[in-house]
């Protein structure tokens, strides 16, 4: 299949910062592809030179053989983007939005109306799209969000973090119109900081920090990167200080690495049975309560760990 | 050009859903006009304007009926708040009290002029009788106090033209002392009416002659033709702000990156902005217009020149949106500066107090207002003016307008639009 995005050297600085450091990648036609990283990492800054919001500081990308820096128009007409931050108006119901930005795209008359209609259907909200966007709940709005970006029905969408700060009901059915539209033959970048989508939706995955890409490839090439390897998650009590105890376990034989999420400790093994006893006796000794032990096979959480020595999510 | 209409339509239908704004647009001028109008006395009737005792020299060099009618009316009980008339007996004195900024206007009445206008017998056997022209010197400083001034000459010109007062008592009056005869006194009438349509237009006399019928009713100036277009002005400064606070609104909102990455250039979303303000603020205006016509039967006066002086008017302040906008950093700073904007130019621009009773610096700098041109141009209109005597407000305005645009694309290109 052949590349419908390629990126060469990509870089941007704001003033002094380097937000992205030179990168490169190419997304076949067909494909979801996504960028994983913490925040701050360079995604949104990503999807913007690549959207032709900002001018790249160096480098150059082509998007269905045109380049974004010295063709924007018709970049722009290739792509959707759904950008992080909630871009309507909300004084305007969901069909006025949808049918303005339907007219910026180019689309009139009766076509527009039906396409507006066929969004409407596809996002679950005809019931609902006489009011006001303001009077939505938050996963009803990113669900317009996400309509406004397919009225033109682009070859390749961007989606930049889509299912931040929203329930989880709304979050799997965004996940499950991803993979429906990719369905239908269009090509996504997915941009997120959860591991999980991901890992549920990519063909491919590029790990992307400090405005860096470390690893890129399928999600086995790579888990292969970090070897053999185990994952013990442990739950614990939300009054129990697990700092201390994250330290305690580095101190343990054959543990790779210890981290901690919220109120889970992630702890990378080779072999998760001959570590799974004292993990347990380094709680118990410091009184600390673990409501349950998962192991897992190695994970992109893991490849990050491996790569960067911190978690995802922090 | 599409998309730029269509950005527009969309503004307007925002500002109009905007709850806050519609306040400041409609309702506050509404009822501000409403307010000042029970203040000044306008609804009960007792007639007291804004506008009082206007100075006036009168030089009536006319030894005839018609001349001392026009002294006359200016000396009348229905005249008597709104002005202030003096007598003088040269003209070239008189001149220089408006020269001095003594008087608002000086009107000097030629010899002859009764004469011209009623010929005597063997004037018609002459045959060619000119009518000789009254003139008035106005106050430059003091445009709203002349406009009435010449209104009120306006009204007697054109009783004149139709016999309706100071002609036909005048004639009457020269029957009953038996100066003509009644059949003679049908031919002066007409002959009276000849004349001054033929009257060739001339600057310096700045009489513009009413063909519309004389409804009879004493000349009197309506106050709330001067407040009501100062406090629907005044909003409308209101109104360009919140335009141009929305270009700022939908950069932090995260519309205008969005409008970036469709295929819409930034001229085109841009324009669709101004675009915008102009149709909110000129909606803004028509309502405004259009509520105290009907409610308050308030004449504006000209439909096309209040049309075309809304428009031009709307222009000019739009200007000043822009500018506003491309020099503030934040939604909440076009806000503020906004309002101070907002109430500055409504007390420059005449809206509180009349200019006429300003000191000179301050008419000059309230020049840099569009409220002041607007108003001028309301007020002519108001007095019976057309389209045709509005051409100085009107260059201003759209020579105003220019400029800030202008200015604003220079300060706006230094910024760029993407950034939040
Ligand atoms: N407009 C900007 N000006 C300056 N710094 C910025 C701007 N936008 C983002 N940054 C910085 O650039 C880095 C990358 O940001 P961003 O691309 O938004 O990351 P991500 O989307 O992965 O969370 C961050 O450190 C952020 O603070
Ligand atoms: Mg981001």
């Amino acid at each position: 299949m052949a590349n419908i995005l390629e990126v060469q050297n990509l870089t941007k600085n704001y003033g002094d910062f380097p937000a992205v450091k030179g990168i490169s990648f190419s997304i076949k036609e067909g494909e979801i592809f996504s960028l994983l990283g913490p925040n701050g990492a360079g995604k949104t800054t990503t999807i913007s030179m690549l959207s032709t919001l900002y001018a790249p500081t160096s480098g150059n990308a082509t998007i269905a053989g045109h380049s974004v820096t010295k063709q924007p128009m018709d970049v722009r007409n290739a792509i959707g983007v759904i950008p992080q931050d909630l871009a309507l108006y909300e004084d305007l119901s969901a069909r006025e939005n949808l049918t303005f930005w339907g007219q910026m795209y180019g689309l009139s008359g009766a076509s527009l109306k039906n396409r507006v209609e066929e969004v409407l259907g596809q996002i679950g909200l005809v019931d609902k799209a006489k009011d006001r966007i303001k009077t939505y709940s938050g996963g009803m709005k990113r669900r317009v969000n996400i309509g406004v970006g397919l009225l033109h029905k682009p070859k390749l969408l961007f989606m930049d973090e889509p299912t931040v700060g929203i329930d989880p009901q709304s979050r799997r059915a965004i996940l499950d119109t991803v993979k429906d539209l990719n369905k239908q033959g269009m090509t996504v970048l997915y941009t997120t900081h959860y591991m999980e989508e991901a890992e549920e939706l990519s063909d491919r995955v590029g790990i992307i920090d400090h405005g860096e890409l470390i690893a890129i490839g399928t999600q086995k090439e790579l888990t292969k990167q970090v070897g053999e390897t185990e994952t013990l998650i442990l739950h614990i009590g939300e009054n129990e200080d697990p700092e201390a105890l994250v330290t305690a376990f580095k101190g343990i034989k054959d543990v790779l690495e210890a981290n901690v999420v919220d109120h889970e400790i992630s702890v990378i093994t080779h072999s998760a049975k001959d570590v799974l006893a004292s993990v347990v006796m380094k709680a118990n000794e410091r009184g600390i309560k673990i409501h349950s032990i998962d192991i897992r096979e190695p994970n992109l959480e893991a490849v990050f760990l491996h790569l960067t020595g911190r978690a995802l999510r922090d | 050009m599409l998309k730029t209409f269509l950005i527009g339509i969309k503004d307007v239908k925002l500002a109009f859903r905007d709850r806050a704004a519609l306040i400041f647009m409609l309702l506050a001028p509404f009822l501000l006009t409403l307010g000042m109008g029970l203040v000044t006395g306008r609804f009960s009737g007792s007639g007291s304007s804004g506008i009082s005792d206007i100075p006036v020299v009168i030089v009536n060099l006319d030894d005839g009926e018609m001349g001392q009618a026009l002294v006359d009316i200016f000396n009348s009980e229905e005249l008597a708040e709104l002005v202030e008339p003096n007598l003088g007996t040269s003209p070239e004195a008189a001149r220089r009290q408006v020269d001095e900024d003594e008087v608002a206007a000086a009107i000097i009445i030629p010899a002859g002029f009764t004469r011209s206008i009623i010929p005597q017998q063997e004037d018609f056997a002459n045959g060619d009788s000119e009518v000789v022209k009254i003139e008035m010197y106005a106050n430059p400083a003091r445009p709203t106090s002349a406009g009435i001034i010449k209104s009120i000459l306006d009204e007697f010109m054109s009783r004149i033209e139709e016999g309706s007062l100071s002609g036909q008592t005048s004639i009457l009056q020269m029957v009953i002392s038996g100066r003509i005869t009644p059949e003679q006194a049908e031919a002066a009438g007409e002959e009276m009416g000849k004349h001054l349509q033929d009257a060739p237009e001339d600057d310096t006399l700045a009489i513009t002659l009413n063909t519309s019928t004389a409804d009879g009713e004493e000349i009197k100036f309506d106050v709330l033709a001067f407040l009501a277009p100062g406090m629907a002005l005044m909003f409308l400064m209101y109104t360009v702000s919140y335009g141009g606070r929305s270009i700022l609104t939908e950069k932090s909102q995260g519309t205008l990156p969005r409008l970036l990455v469709s295929p819409t250039n930034a001229t085109q979303i841009l324009g669709g902005k101004v675009f915008g303000i102009f149709l909110t603020g000129a909606a803004q205006m028509l309502i405004l217009i259009g509520t105290t016509s009907l409610l308050f039967q308030l004449k504006w006066g000209d439909a096309l020149g209040v049309i075309v002086l809304v428009l031009v008017a709307v222009f000019g302040a739009t200007g000043w949106g822009m500018l506003i906008t491309a020099l503030a950093r934040t939604p909440a700073q076009v806000g503020s500066i906004g309002s101070a904007i907002m109430l500055i130019f409504g007390i420059l621009g005449g809206s509180f107090i009349s200019l006429d009773q300003m000191p000179p610096l301050v008419q000059t700098i309230s020049r840099i207002t569009p409220n002041a041109w607007a108003l001028d141009g309301f007020t002519t209109l108001a007095l019976g003016g057309t389209l045709a005597n509005l051409s100085t407000p009107i260059t201003a305005l759209l020579t105003m307008g220019s400029i800030l645009f202008v200015v604003s694309v220079i300060v706006f290109g230094r910024k760029n639009l993407a950034q939040k």
